[in-house]
């Protein structure tokens, strides 16, 4: 109500609604925590949805070991600051109790293998429901995406047989075994977030803002260079002011360059772009239906 | 002025497209986004790649719009897709729902969020069945707004008589189904004519183009603005040590305005009491307008929990065990006569029997079918149910949300039909 942008104040209210009717419909329930800016709204929304009181969630933050140094520790200060329990499972792990296939190759990430992480811990913590920054403007796959999405017990989604969901009536009612995962975000657009955190002065990672980076090219995508990626012959390692459109691991996120300093420059950045933040994710080049393949296994 | 220079007051619209499979919904909404600059220069070169691999021979704009693999390899649109884009003036959420017959659910489905509807119509086919199945469903989930867009204008040598015709069908239509605003406009998506542009071969046509009129509809006074009604999500109860008393009742305001001070009633209770503060995040507010989401805490600490409702004192909803409504069933599993359901009306739980189906609606002749009372999948009907306990509910046409309610089977979980409760 303190918003003046009446479409941002709509997105909010709708969005408080959501995690409001998670907290009473739901057991054991955690907001999916990548450290990203999503993830970080999310938090703030449920901070508005239940003050006084502390949120009713846990956040969970499934690790692929290819982390940005900062995210993790502004991931562990806001679990501290909100008192409330922080969960990490590891890629690792599920590499190493052999769960999951490590990829190898030049373009190896571990973004696919964190859906057998997240279905384990899913598993593992009795979670039956998983709140997630998803939003449907990001990816067509995601347009037709529901607020409550049911996933059967072995995680999957059919994107076919979706229940119908109308007016503002959530139905989670599911079986044992079976989850939902749920996007409170999913009629925002880039736009709107950055325009929502500049309107609620929501503090961010450092990397959202402009920095000095050592990247490389790849494909026309810039890639933050870390020491365990490799790089093709003709792949040369520079430094460029840069800073992260979509933050997640990072042998796939794509940085731009950029000088802005602030939000407000971020936001006029966002405005004039022509370009959407998923073209910066490496992940969804692969193919036309990368997105729906990976949701329907149990990604995010 | 807000950010950019937009204007700080940028309001949010919602409308539903509908229309026949080849009416060329897909290639309007392709045509907003592309004409209106939303889309970006990685989608398009992504539509350009695809529309040459499927041998088209110009760009094909609805691809944009066509999501999953299934529909991609048919051409069709299967589930209702939702696309955002925005002008200085508004913020647009598209629900992009599907024409087939089998897909009455994903039309309802979107009609329930929307503010205004969007129905093709193919020139050189003028009003078909489904025209006046949309129609009825825009009218039956109480959309306030229609736009007719007359397609494929270039296929009538952009005749005004045949646009004219047309109209005058829909003219009859709208009459009967007592739309309140209804709107014609003559287009071309394929080629943009009248869609963001006007368009030189259909001079004739005076009116605002498509992207001007969505941008200026005046939608505020649609929202339920009369009765004053709160469902309770949930109870907020911090027991911390500096919030040790505090006792709120989170939700979001379904109709008319609450202000500090306001004699409330609960239901079903009818406890009474007066509201001590509306409260978001540490701040206080001395007024709450349908759409908000607040918390609201009372003078008098009296038992409130999830799926009681808030309610201004000398407007209470009505109250009833047995209830009229009209449904939508979306389950593959006929409705069965004497079968219980769980329904859910706002935060509100409980179940009910489906005691008789009075009539089918036959949606593509509008006439009420008392023949054949087996409700199958995208059937709507008109029905009676029993619950076992007093509902506390207003008419779909005074409040879409306290009007409103779901079925859900026991057992599969899954939601069977939505509900609109008629006028006693």
């Amino acid at each position: 109500m303190n918003i003046n942008d009446e479409h941002l104040k709509e997105l909010e209210d709708e969005a408080v609604f959501v995690m409001r009717e998670v907290a009473a419909q739901f057991e054991k329930k955690v907001i999916l925590f990548s450290g990203g800016k999503d993830s970080i709204v999310l938090v703030h929304l449920a901070k508005k949805a239940f003050w006084p009181a502390k949120i009713p969630f846990s956040l969970l933050h499934i690790d692929t070991g290819h982390n940005f140094e900062e995210t993790l520790k502004f991931r562990d200060d806001l679990a501290k600051e909100l008192e409330i329990e922080l969960l990490v499972r590891l890629v690792q792990d599920s590499i190493d109790r052999g769960k999951v296939l490590e990829e190898t190759g030049i373009n190896a990430s571990r973004n696919k293998a964190q859906s057998v992480t997240l279905l384990d811990a899913i598993e593992e913590l009795k979670i039956d429901v998983a709140i997630g920054g998803g939003r449907r403007d990001e990816e067509k796959a995601r347009a037709k995406e529901r607020f409550f999405s049911h996933r059967n017990e072995f995680g999957q989604w059919d994107p076919k047989n979706q229940r119908p969901e109308l007016w503002n009536i959530f139905n989670g009612h599911k079986n044992i075994g079976e989850h939902f995962r749920v996007f409170p975000i999913s009629n925002w657009t880039e736009l709107d977030v950055w325009q929502y955190i500049l309107s609620e002065k929501i503090k961010l990672p450092k990397l959202y803002y402009t920095h000095r980076r050592k990247i490389f090219s790849r494909n026309g995508v810039y890639l933050a260079w870390a020491p365990f990626m490799q790089l093709k012959p003709a792949e040369k390692v520079f430094e460029a002011d840069v800073r992260c459109r979509t933050i997640g691991d990072i042998t796939c996120t794509g940085v731009t360059l950029s000088k802005a300093k602030s939000l407000e420059e971020i936001v006029s950045e966002i405005a004039a772009t022509r370009v959407t933040e998923r073209d910066g994710r490496y992940d969804d080049k692969r193919s036309e239906a990368a997105m729906e393949d990976r949701k329907k296994e149990g990604y995010f | 002025m807000g950010i950019n220079g937009e204007s700080k007051y940028k309001s949010l619209l919602r409308f539903i497209t509908a229309g026949s499979v080849d009416d060329g919904k897909s290639t309007l909404i392709g045509r907003l986004l592309y004409d209106s600059k939303s889309i970006f220069e990685d989608q398009m070169d992504h539509i350009v790649q695809s529309s040459k691999r499927l041998g088209r021979q110009e760009v094909d704009l609805s691809l944009l719009t066509d999501g999953l693999r299934a529909e991609r390899e048919q051409g069709i649109t299967i589930d209702v897709a939702y696309r955002y884009f925005a002008t200085p003036e508004r913020k647009f959420i598209i629900a992009d729902t599907p024409g087939h017959i089998q897909y009455t659910r994903n039309m309802v489905t979107g009609a329930s969020t929307a503010n205004l509807a969007v129905i093709l119509i193919d020139a050189r086919k003028g009003v078909l069945e489904q025209t006046i199945r949309h129609t009825y469903i825009a009218s039956l989930l109480d959309i306030r707004h229609v736009i007719f867009c007359i397609n494929k204008m270039d296929m009538v040598n952009y005749d005004e008589a045949a646009f004219s015709n047309i109209k005058t069908d829909l003219l009859v239509l709208v009459r009967k189904l007592q739309i309140e605003d209804s709107h014609y406009i003559p287009i071309s998506a394929k080629f943009g004519y009248n869609v963001v542009e006007p368009s030189e071969n259909m001079r004739w046509y005076q009116g605002k183009t498509f992207l001007r009129l969505i941008e200026t509809i005046e939608i505020k006074k649609d929202k339920n603005s009369r009765e004053a009604r709160f469902p309770v999500q949930t109870v907020i109860r911090p027991l911390s040590e500096e919030y040790h008393d505090y006792r709120g009742y989170a939700g979001r305001v379904a109709g008319g305005t609450f202000l500090q001070g306001d004699e409330i009633t609960v239901m079903p209770s009818l406890l009474k009491s007066k509201i001590a503060s509306i409260d978001v995040m540490g701040k206080t507010f001395s007024e709450a307008t349908a759409g908000d989401s607040i918390t609201i805490t009372l003078e008098d600490p009296i038992d409130i929990s999830r799926g009681n409702m808030i309610v201004k004192s000398g407007n209470l909803p009505l109250t009833s065990q047995d209830i009229n409504l009209m449904a939508c069933w979306f389950n593959e599993r006929p409705l069965k006569v004497g079968r219980k359901y769980l329904i859910r009306n706002n935060s509100n739980e409980t179940t009910c029997v489906i005691k008789s189906v009075n009539y089918r609606m036959n949606i593509d002749t509008l006439e009420k079918d008392i023949a054949n009372l087996t409700i199958n999948m995208n059937d709507i009907a008109n029905i009676s149910i029993r619950t076992s306990k007093p509902l506390f509910f207003d008419s779909y046409s005074k409040n879409n949300i306290t009007g409103s309610l779901i079925f859900i089977e026991e057992g599969t979980n899954e939601t069977v039909a939505a509900g609109m409760i008629m006028e006693e």
